[in-house]
């Protein structure tokens, strides 16, 4: 098979193992119990998975940000951190002031 | 799109239900199976709180939408996926950090025996999301059919903003409600998946350079920042530390393994503190 079209198979298999959940989830509902211990599991992986991607991301780039160094990376989340408080619990506000301090420190400092 | 172009898909889709509102559409024995696909989108009953949906949708919903996918569609292209596998990503998956995970899964040169897995679990939490929606979303002449089809557009914002919101709604009225929402949320994924794939290509390296840190940063500040249970905070830390060590020893699993890891950590801890409150 060409690789493009094993890429789209994978994602079409990636696609229906999610829909495994959603639809299970009509068949089950009103049955079981949302909060129930095996639920709790799963949410605790899919947060640490998330997680552990999003630091990965950040302390070990691929691709065009590891031309970055990590303190700019850090500066940059502490920005966007700072701003997301200061405009008011803004989520926009803060991705935005992050992605613009990275975006300058690069800019200004090479 | 705005509020009045899912409404008005809204509309649309209600117009198949009026049997000779659309010649060529009627229901014919003859055309049994045309039509009949027709009718099974055409369950809408209530066009005004399908536009009411897209109408709360349209701002910050939207908008945070476009930018977590217009930083998705640059990762995508920065890590080497085509355009049509990203987009085509947004439509069949629809789930932001599953389609990180499939990006950066396959450009660490994992195989689908990780990757589904992995892609999976971490969309696992779509089966509590959707046990718990569906009771609120069903009216009594609600077909079930229209909730599997409603299924696929089941994701964190909307779920969110519906949980809150459909309690308000008269039954009837929340399928469509969340339909117009989600649709509009979906719209919105799609343009900032194509967007941010081509900005990523067509911005100098210094801006291509934060459209790609978006994506990170995003789920960074919505993590630390909007995350309140005790359980998830835990598993956060547990993962976020494991994942950069695990990743040295093998990038092409470290994201299936410091999360099984970590998570599994986090929720012993939390049961043996007696704490079950996620």
């Amino acid at each position: 098979m060409p690789e493009a079209l094993t890429t789209l198979v994978l994602i079409a298999a990636c696609g229906a193992g999610t829909y495994l959940w959603r639809g299970l989830g009509v068949a089950l509902s009103g049955r079981i119990n949302p909060t129930r211990p095996l639920f709790i599991w799963v949410g605790c992986v899919a947060y640490a998975m998330v997680a552990g991607l999003v630091s990965r991301l950040i302390l070990l780039p691929a691709g065009s940000l590891t031309a970055t160094p990590l303190a700019y990376r850090a500066l940059a989340c502490a920005a966007a951190i700072a701003a997301y408080y200061l405009g008011g619990r803004s989520l926009l506000f803060g991705v935005t002031a992050g992605v613009v301090a990275l975006v300058a420190l690069s800019a200004g400092f090479g | 799109m705005g509020a009045q172009g899912c409404a008005m898909i809204a509309g649309r889709l209600r117009c198949c239900q009026r049997r000779d509102a659309i010649p060529g559409l009627r229901c014919g024995r003859g055309d049994r199976y045309g039509c009949g696909a027709m009718r099974m989108l055409a369950w809408l009953p209530g066009e005004d709180a399908a536009r009411e949906g897209a109408g709360d949708a349209v701002g910050v919903a939207a908008a945070v939408m476009f930018a977590g996918f217009l930083g998705f569609g640059a990762l995508a292209a920065d890590t080497g996926l085509s355009v049509g596998a990203a987009l085509f990503s947004t439509v069949a998956i629809w789930a932001l950090p599953g389609q990180l995970v499939l990006a950066e899964m396959s450009a660490a040169g994992a195989t689908w025996v990780a990757i589904l897995p992995a892609v999976m679990l971490v969309n696992a939490r779509f089966l509590p999301m959707t046990v718990s929606l569906m009771p609120l979303l069903r009216a009594p002449g609600t077909r079930r059919v229209h909730l599997y089809l409603t299924a696929q557009l089941v994701a964190m914002t909307g779920w969110a903003v519906a949980m809150r919101r459909c309690p308000e709604l008269k039954p009837e009225d929340r399928l469509p409600y969340y339909l117009g929402f989600a649709i509009a949320c979906w719209f919105a994924s799609l343009v900032g998946t194509g967007a941010g794939y081509y900005f990523a290509h067509a911005f100098p390296p210094l801006l291509k350079l934060g459209l790609v840190f978006l994506s990170p940063l995003y789920f960074f500040v919505m993590l630390a920042c909007e995350v309140r249970q005790r359980a998830w905070l835990l598993a956060m830390a547990a993962g976020a530390l494991l994942a950069p060590g695990f990743h040295l020893v093998s990038p092409e699993w470290s994201i299936l393994t410091s999360g099984l890891a970590g998570g599994t950590l986090a929720f012993l801890v939390i049961r043996a503190s007696g704490a079950g409150d996620a």
